[in-house]
């Protein structure tokens, strides 16, 4: 009854987005009952950079009509750190297929990176390969090239080029985050795959700019700490939907879909687009186990006993 | 402290109590482990959670959790937004969805120190789970902005009282009534929540007398339990603290100020 994703075995179609679940600290709240019923089939981690970030200065979070803007900044211990002190603690993780309970599944960790150039992307793939804990690798391509000052991800030839580079450094699976704040995103995953990606996934949150007044009124000054930030939640559900249907229109690669997905029938909405898997990631905010009532729903097993 | 159910409960509401201008929501939660003063829980409503002013509220609210007893829970509210606003309208038998008990509480006092508890307008909602946990009898300081407010102090027994407007009790601020305190008898724990600028004003006083204070902090966040990173606070020699999971109560010598937006409602 399991799922089969760039040679990975998984218990459930529904994984989470990066940033939007930190399992260490889950476990410390939520103790066992989280090891042994891990919401995610496969676990994809926050952005790692090369060096520890501290994030954004606060504020970070804005509440906006269903949904939320962040600008949280990729804070982060680094490379070094996470490869010493976290990836031993994110072992032990066992996800249930919905319809068959007893047969827990180890839960695969997908590690998400980011670097401003194709040689910081190089170091950080170069040390995850060795890995045996790392199961694939993302990449987070939605960062300026220090060079151009444009998103990586945003520019079809740049990526290509990129992904080139890259490839032949690992025979773990790289899945590609896309950014949606581009024109033409099917194109960024043609380029994707053209560059050997094995998968894409998205949408990454839409930029957005939460605008206050003071208690004295006046104009708007940004709210966020970092200017602006991206926004997720219901209110981009249709706008993901439509990109998955475009990319996955375009390209043959597998896609994990995501973008406001808090229920089986918004996920069930994204497969049909054309996705592969599915990931959630704000609605985990609001519920920490959303992911497996959404993976109970689309099981037919399970969904006829709800 | 024991770990949390991991998942959000839907729990009866039991009652919803005014309190001069705050209410306390009361909540069936018999099956909850036992709070540790200063741990909080993220709160919905059930129905209607969405569709207010501004398509609002979208994700829970996190609450102190304000008292544990006869197996329900405690909360003190204040109608500050779309949030607090709909929760405030539940009723007896309506149902709220409830994750917790969420961060790190107060620790006990040391060293033979007594208790000073100093809370400012909603803040002073885990001063009184603090209060009634505290085996020796502590001193109670709380702040408020006018008489409808500092009706809140009848959550808590034996405070005394300052409002800004001298409507009741000392005119002026709380943190004249705890410097007061502290020049009596400076051999004292400081336990503080409220606005971040009473805070801010605590960690000062304390840190000049060299005296430990524990803050207990709030900042917006999406879940609660370290998974968004949006409840950021400046710590002392640089970088954040989660709010969520470093906190909310923080030793006042990790942060070299409180962050303006980490305190509650004035």
């Amino acid at each position: 009854m399991s799922v089969r994703f760039c040679g990975l075995e998984l218990a459930h179609r529904v994984i989470n987005g990066s940033g939007t679940f930190d399992a260490i600290a889950a476990r410390a709240a939520f103790g066992a009952e989280l090891e042994a019923q891990f919401p995610f089939a496969a676990y994809v981690s926050k952005t790692i950079t090369l060096q520890p970030r501290a994030g954004n200065p606060p504020p970070r979070l804005w509440e906006a009509p269903g949904g939320l803007i962040n600008s949280i900044g990729l804070p982060n211990k680094g490379l070094d750190a996470y490869l010493a002190e976290d990836l031993p603690r994110l072992a032990g993780f066992r996800c249930c297929p919905p319809a068959d309970v007893d047969r827990a599944v180890a839960v695969p960790l997908i590690t998400n990176v980011m670097g401003s150039s194709a040689s910081e992307f190089a170091a950080l793939i170069e040390a995850c390969a060795p890995r045996d804990e790392i199961a694939a690798i993302e990449l987070n391509v939605s960062c300026p090239n220090v060079r151009t000052g444009l998103d990586i991800g945003a520019d079809p030839r740049g990526l290509e080029q990129v992904l080139r580079q890259l490839r032949p450094l690992t025979r773990k699976p790289l899945i590609v985050k896309l950014t949606p704040n581009t024109a033409d995103v099917a194109a960024c995953a043609e380029a994707a795959g053209a560059g050997g990606a094995d998968a894409v996934s998205l949408i990454n949150t839409l930029r957005a700019l939460a605008l206050a007044r003071g208690d004295a009124g006046g104009p708007g000054t940004a709210w966020l700490g970092g200017g602006t930030g991206g926004l997720s939640g219901a209110a981009v559900r249709a706008v993901a939907l439509a990109q998955v249907a475009a990319v996955a229109g375009r390209v043959a690669l597998p896609v994990i879909g995501m973008g406001g997905i808090e229920t089986a029938a918004h996920a069930r909405d994204m497969l049909d687009a054309g996705a592969a898997l599915v990931a959630v990631g704000t609605a985990s905010f609001r519920d920490p186990r959303a992911a497996t009532h959404i993976a109970r729903g689309l099981s037919p097993v399970t969904a006829r006993a709800m | 402290v024991s770990a949390a159910p991991f998942a959000r409960r839907l729990l009866t509401v039991t009652g919803m109590d005014e309190l001069g201008a705050y209410r306390v929501l009361r909540v069936a939660d018999a099956d909850a482990p036992e709070p540790q003063p200063g741990q909080f829980a993220m709160l919905a409503a059930a129905e209607r959670w969405g569709g207010g002013q501004d398509e609002r509220p979208y994700l829970p609210r996190a609450f102190s959790i304000a008292r544990r007893e006869a197996g329900e829970s405690y909360y003190l509210l204040e109608d500050v937004g779309p949030g607090t606003r709909r929760l405030c309208e539940l009723r007896a038998g309506e149902q709220v969805w409830t994750l917790g008990p969420l961060g790190r509480g107060f620790g006990a006092p040391r060293d033979g120190r007594r208790a000073i508890l100093a809370g400012g307008g909603a803040g002073i909602a885990p001063l009184a789970i603090l209060q009634d946990a505290l085996a020796a009898e502590a001193t109670v300081l709380l702040g408020f902005r006018d008489g409808a407010r500092a009706q809140g102090a009848r959550l808590l027994r034996d405070a005394r009282v300052a409002t800004d407007d001298g409507s009741v009790g000392h005119l002026g601020q709380v943190t004249e009534l705890l410097v007061a305190e502290l020049e009596r008898d400076p051999h004292a724990l400081v336990y503080a929540c409220g606005p971040a600028p009473m805070l801010e004003a605590v960690r000062a006083i304390c840190a000049e007398r060299s005296l430990p204070a524990q803050l207990a902090l709030e900042a917006p966040m999406a879940c609660g339990f370290g998974a968004c990173f949006g409840c950021a606070v400046a710590k002392r020699g640089g970088g954040y603290l989660r709010v969520c999971v470093d906190g909310p109560v923080i030793d006042a010598d990790q942060l070299d100020h409180v962050d303006p937006y980490a305190g509650a409602p004035p």
